[in-house]
């Protein structure tokens, strides 16, 4: 940026020389491209690492051949029809929204639970406090560590079989991860349990911020604490709610991490979901173009869902 | 009957017997983790299962510190984070300082297009980066995942500092120019000082998605000696044997400087999740 500050010096220098009219158109084009020197590194990163590669994989996804052979041939939406006639697309599809929406629904109901529980006027700040801290842990993991840490849970002869055991409430080992019948069900409750405290800490901000005297004029008026809940505190909160949601719906829908590092898809392709079944077709089996089409349809989804936060974010203003 | 001081014990008892078993669900992974990084690998598994380990022992971390292999993991991400971390800050005031003070052609275009970006998934972009990776010579280098979690981490930043500097009035940046100062000198002799709040949110935002991202680690690096700590710890899943407990011990060094800019800066922490709240 020091060319600025030189450039800005030099026409300085030579403006008393100049006619006073162009000068002055000068020094308004100049001060015109000054945001745009702001903004350059950000437009060109953005550009390159952005807008060309999803340009690329709109191509790639109409293309046959690409990447792997050197003479690719336009194929139209050939992928596209293959992808949504098949069967393990559509499995991929169903286990994204079941692990979604019972993802965003129990971090939600925990988050909330958990907020309200702390915001108790019952309890000493002291003891909230170290509650609070508890609760952040799962926060604190990256995902590649909480796949890792339930990996060693949910062994055959882990610690929770174990406790499941010997309290009685399962007969015999189960194979959680292994298993086609809980697979989907564990990775679900792993990523409940390392999501919630983004909820729980954002609600217990706005649990905060909702005024006392709401409170005292509704018990006033013989308001029981279900009537608070739904009448104050929800309502309230609606706005973080809304967006809090929104935003988990979008990432949680894009999760790899956590369903690579702990089933791979599997068993049976029960824990599959769009973008493990996404990177598969592209790094396992090389078919680029199908999975172009694939990882296409995901972008769609993902701009519809951010189409209705900016809206719900807009509204909140 | 029950006193009104009688009912608020009741109250009082059931929320901490709520509480303690919310916090046996969120703690005890977490203390299984700790327990186990401190066992050695052959007693993981030991019937029954102890929580207090049965022999107490260092190795899994000590194994970890003299191995240069896994050293190197935690270098290179520190590495990387810190430097996506400069880097989106630097970049990010820039573009912000554009959106808050100027007016510009195709200015609400670039916005929209800044929003919308966030939401983009990253297996969208993960096909096409291998091959363009490749071409611009970044595969296998710290520039092509610096470069790469700058998309993720930038137009976050963009947005939060616009709206920081959009809540600094624009007299101080006026009695700069009245000075005879640029806007350059404007924005890093005024604007930046004051904004130091805003930039410790944006910064512990951004170091946190460097330092926990997967898939790109996972498919623009290809050497062991370029692999990031989560990668690292995958790589502890041999074929045939698993370190247990040197996963464990990664696992609990991985989370240290997360912890640490929880504890110093737990309300930035907070303030930088909630867009929109973070000048109190």
């Amino acid at each position: 940026m020091t060319t600025t500050q030189t450039l800005a010096a030099a026409n300085r220098s030579d403006a008393p020389g100049s006619k006073q009219s162009r000068g002055v158109r000068r020094d308004g084009i100049r001060r015109g491209l000054v945001p745009f020197g702001y903004l350059s590194p950000t437009v060109i990163l953005l550009l390159v690492l952005m807008v060309i590669p999803i340009v690329m994989v709109l191509s790639y996804s109409v293309m046959d051949n690409v990447i792997m052979k050197k003479n690719p041939q336009f194929v139209g939406f050939k992928h596209y029809i293959d992808i949504l006639a098949s069967e393990s697309f559509w499995g991929a599809a169903s286990n994204t929204v079941f692990f979604t929406v019972v993802s965003v629904v129990a971090h939600l109901v925990l988050g909330l639970a958990f907020a309200m529980m702390l915001n108790s006027t019952l309890l000493g700040n002291r003891t909230k406090a170290i509650f609070r801290t508890i609760y952040v842990l799962p926060w604190l993991f990256t995902i590649a560590i909480i796949a890792v840490l339930w990996r060693l849970l949910l062994e055959p002869n882990g610690v929770v079989n174990y406790l499941l055991m010997s309290s009685g409430m399962a007969g015999s080992q189960i194979e959680w991860l292994s298993s086609p019948e809980t697979a989907l069900f564990a990775v679900t409750f792993i990523n409940i349990w390392s999501g919630y405290p983004f909820y729980m800490t954002s609600l217990l901000a706005g649990l905060q911020g909702i005024p006392t005297e709401l409170y005292e004029a509704a018990e006033v008026d013989g308001a029981n604490g279900w009537q608070r809940f739904m009448r104050i505190t929800l309502p309230q909160l609606k706005p973080i709610i809304i967006s809090m949601a929104l935003l988990d719906v979008i990432w949680t829908t894009q999760q790899f991490a956590l369903i690579w590092m702990t089933t791979g898809g599997g068993p049976l392709g029960t824990t599959e979901m769009l973008s493990t079944f996404t990177y598969k077709l592209a790094f396992s089996k090389y078919q680029f173009g199908t999975a172009s089409a694939a990882a296409a349809i995901v972008l769609v989804i993902s701009m519809v869902l951010a189409f209705f936060y900016v809206r719900a974010q807009k509204a909140r203003d | 009957m029950l006193t009104r001081v009688q009912r608020r014990l009741v109250a009082k008892t059931a929320l901490l017997v709520a509480l303690v078993v919310g916090a046996l669900f969120a703690g005890l992974p977490v203390l299984w983790m700790l327990s186990s990084s401190f066992k050695p690998n052959t007693d993981i598994f030991q019937y029954p299962p102890r929580l207090i380990p049965q022999t107490f022992t260092f190795d899994a971390y000590t194994t970890i510190f003299t191995d240069p292999t896994k050293v190197q993991f935690f270098i290179n991400s520190y590495f990387v984070s810190l430097s996506v971390t400069f880097l989106t800050l630097l970049v990010g005031v820039l573009a912000a300082y554009a959106f808050s003070r100027f007016e510009f052609p195709f200015k609400s275009v670039l916005n929209v297009v800044i929003v919308s970006v966030q939401a983009v998934p990253p297996i969208t972009l993960l096909i096409p980066y291998f091959g363009l990776i490749i071409f611009l010579g970044l595969y296998n280098t710290y520039q092509g995942l610096i470069l790469t979690y700058m998309v993720f981490t930038l137009p976050y930043a963009i947005i939060m500092m616009t709206g920081y500097f959009n809540t600094l009035p624009r007299e101080l940046d006026e009695a700069v120019k009245v000075d005879g100062g640029s806007s350059w000198t404007a924005l890093w002799r005024v604007l930046i000082p004051i904004s130091v709040p805003g930039l410790v949110s944006v910064g512990i935002y951004t170091f946190m998605i460097a330092w926990n991202e997967y898939l790109f680690a996972l498919t623009l690096t290809k050497t062991v000696e370029m692999r990031t700590v989560p990668i690292g710890i995958q790589l502890l899943m041999g074929q045939h044997s698993y370190e247990w407990n040197q996963m464990m011990s990664m696992s609990i060094l991985g989370c240290i400087p997360v912890l640490l800019l929880f504890l110093f800066f737990q309300r930035y922490f907070i303030g930088g999740m909630t867009a929109g709240a973070v000048k109190n």
